[in-house]
């Protein structure tokens, strides 16, 4: 028998088995690069979508916040704390060592990613040291926390007893980070631009 | 059941005709009117007719109340006060959904309970048992979309603290955090989800169930005595006696429901998702729904980290794994002997683990400071204690008491005495 005729006959004889395991093979590889293909696109869906991602960012007009007044705006869905601190506040700030922080490092988007959590790191500068922008969620599992209050006299959680003090630094409770600091930067003296 | 012990008899030209080609009432028969049952079976063992009544309360309560709410983060709160109002019979529909999720929970943590008690985890019943725990988290992760769908506080802030849950993974966390919400934070995208998500896991929870009864129907029941069924006086047909012994605590079950729907229909729940979810602000105190309280305690336990684990993965990790040891159950209990009956010391230490669960959920409702802190830290030891020393250590050392010969003997033993 040539090779001619094994090859085109279906009922070949020896050849036919290598042909099904061709297929078998390049079927299941079809299969599988396949199901990956169609099962990315339901996987994928669940992301943000591009209007969450556009993260518009905002401008808060600050004018009206005198020494020791905060605002809560809205930004990509969570709050964020703006707070014109007291001098007071400043100063129980400033005498903090870094060796009593839980969390050392800044939080801040605006610096560094190894920036220490110095008082004046987590403000918006040495110029403006009185301002502390900062993402109101808590860094334990998301809740707001209240401000003014707990016992270093920043902000308390409520929901699992985590306190920050006036820089926004955790203390003392399960959070384990300094609540985030978002991008932001003052465009003119009385305007924040966040994101 | 196998289809080789089958009685069912046709008993007209049509029936015979159907049997032929579909034969559905031949299973129906073999599986609940001549499904041989032990003949001890007690009132521990008709929890399973409950759940499988509530799972259909909740399923078509569900359904129609879908057709009333709308999924929007403007609209959700506001539709279900409509529902709550202006729906005809609304009001009884959603209180029957609300306090069905919660009877739901009632009757498998006393079908669970049943089956630490007699052992009923136990080889040949292994995947029954595991099939069992996929079914309650299941539940717990319906339970837990739909209480966010009327959109109050609570539902908003109960999303945020448990989505927040999965931040605390290192690198994926949260990208998986932000997967399941669909944004940064809890919003319409959500929502949605939710919804969707809500609406398929009940009927996820019914392919489940099918499993584990098929399972249970292979391996046949436990009962009381632990001793496996050895001949044929040691059962009884399914119908009349386990059905109407299922019929009787299905009424009594449906009697409390029915009182806590028209008499206390918000005692379970929360008053604070009545206040429509805001963003801004987050509730003094959040508590879970009284299901999930005992694994809120123990999450909120971890205070402390352990090497490189902070206490917030650590608290996330003893809450998922107190589920998670569960799978492990029929290969961490080494005592051949079944039955807490014939256990002194396991007896014991069951009921100290059911009072241990229930000062876990009555601590999940306090604020995590001062002594309630130190006694979740207690409770969740012996809970995972249970697990992990206890039960394999007792195994080895504890010396049952006298088990009896056959489910008959027991039986009779006990019509002897009385």
């Amino acid at each position: 028998m040539s090779d001619n005729t094994a090859n085109t006959g279906d009922m070949g004889g020896h050849e036919e088995p290598t042909r099904r395991d061709f297929l078998y093979l390049a079927t299941g590889m079809t299969a599988v690069v396949g199901a990956g293909a169609v099962a990315w696109p339901f996987i994928d869906q669940m992301r943000p979508d591009a209007s969450t991602l556009a993260q518009a960012s905002i401008e808060v007009n600050v004018s009206a916040l005198e020494q020791g007044q905060s605002l809560t705006v809205k930004w990509r869905g969570k709050p964020v704390f703006i707070r014109n601190r007291t001098e007071k506040e400043i100063e129980e700030a400033q005498a903090v060592s870094l060796d009593d922080l839980k969390d050392p490092v800044a939080r801040n988007q605006n610096l560094p990613g190894d920036a220490q959590a110095t008082d004046v790191d987590r403000s918006a500068g040495a110029d403006k040291e009185n301002w502390i922008v900062m993402i109101g969620t808590c860094t334990h599992l998301g809740c707001v926390p209240l401000g003014q209050a707990g016992d270093f006299g920043g902000w308390f959680c409520p929901c699992h007893g985590s306190h920050y003090d006036t820089a926004g630094r955790i203390r003392k409770g399960p959070a384990p980070e300094n609540l985030h600091i978002p991008p932001y930067a003052f465009s003119s003296d009385d305007v924040i631009t966040i994101g | 059941m196998s289809s080789d012990h089958s009685t069912y008899k046709p008993s007209s030209g049509l029936e015979k005709w159907l049997d032929s080609r579909l034969p559905i009432l031949r299973m129906g028969h073999d599986s609940f009117i001549s499904y041989p049952v032990p003949r001890n079976l007690n009132y521990a063992y008709t929890f399973g007719a409950m759940l499988s009544v509530m799972l259909i309360v909740q399923i078509l309560t569900g359904v129609v109340l879908a057709m009333h709410y709308v999924a929007g983060t403007g609209e959700a709160f506001v539709s279900v006060e409509k529902i709550m109002r202006d729906v005809n019979h609304g009001w009884l529909l959603r209180y029957m959904h609300a306090n069905g999720a919660s009877f739901f929970f009632i009757a498998v943590y006393l079908h669970i309970a049943r089956g630490l008690y007699y052992g009923s985890y136990k080889a040949p019943r292994e995947i029954l048992w595991i099939l069992g725990v996929v079914i309650y988290l299941l539940m717990m992760a319906a339970g837990f979309m739909g209480y966010v769908l009327p959109w109050g506080q609570m539902s908003f802030w109960g999303a945020t603290v448990i989505t927040g849950f999965f931040s605390a993974f290192p690198v994926v966390g949260e990208w998986i955090q932000q997967f399941l919400l669909g944004g940064f934070a809890v919003d319409q995208p959500t929502l949605n989800r939710f919804f969707s998500l809500h609406y398929l896991l009940p009927f996820m929870i019914a392919g489940v169930v099918v499993l584990h009864i098929w399972a249970l129907h292979v391996t046949g029941q436990t009962n009381p005595t632990g001793v496996e069924v050895k001949s044929k006086t040691d059962t009884l047909p399914f119908t009349p006696y386990a059905t109407m012994k299922d019929a009787l605590g299905v009424s009594v079950f449906l009697i409390a429901f029915a009182w806590f729907v028209f008499y206390m229909p918000n005692y379970l729940g929360h008053p604070d998702n009545y206040i429509p979810a805001n963003a801004l602000k987050t509730p003094a105190h959040i508590v879970p729904e009284w299901y999930y309280l005992p694994f809120y305690a123990m999450l909120r336990a971890i205070t402390f980290n352990v090497g490189p684990i902070d206490s917030k993965l650590g608290g996330v990790l003893v809450m998922f794994g107190s589920i998670i040891i569960l799978f492990f159950l029929p290969w961490l209990d080494t005592s051949k002997v079944r039955s807490a009956v014939y256990r002194p010391w396991y007896k014991l230490f069951f009921w100290v683990f059911i009072a241990n669960a229930v000062m876990l959920g009555w601590l999940g409702a306090k604020p995590a400071e001062g002594a309630y802190v130190v006694m979740s830290q207690l409770g969740t030891l012996y809970y995972f204690g249970f697990f992990v020393v206890i039960m394999p250590l007792l195994g080895l050392f504890e010396t049952p008491k006298r088990i009896p010969n056959s489910i008959t003997e027991a039986v009779l033993e006990k019509n002897g005495k009385a």
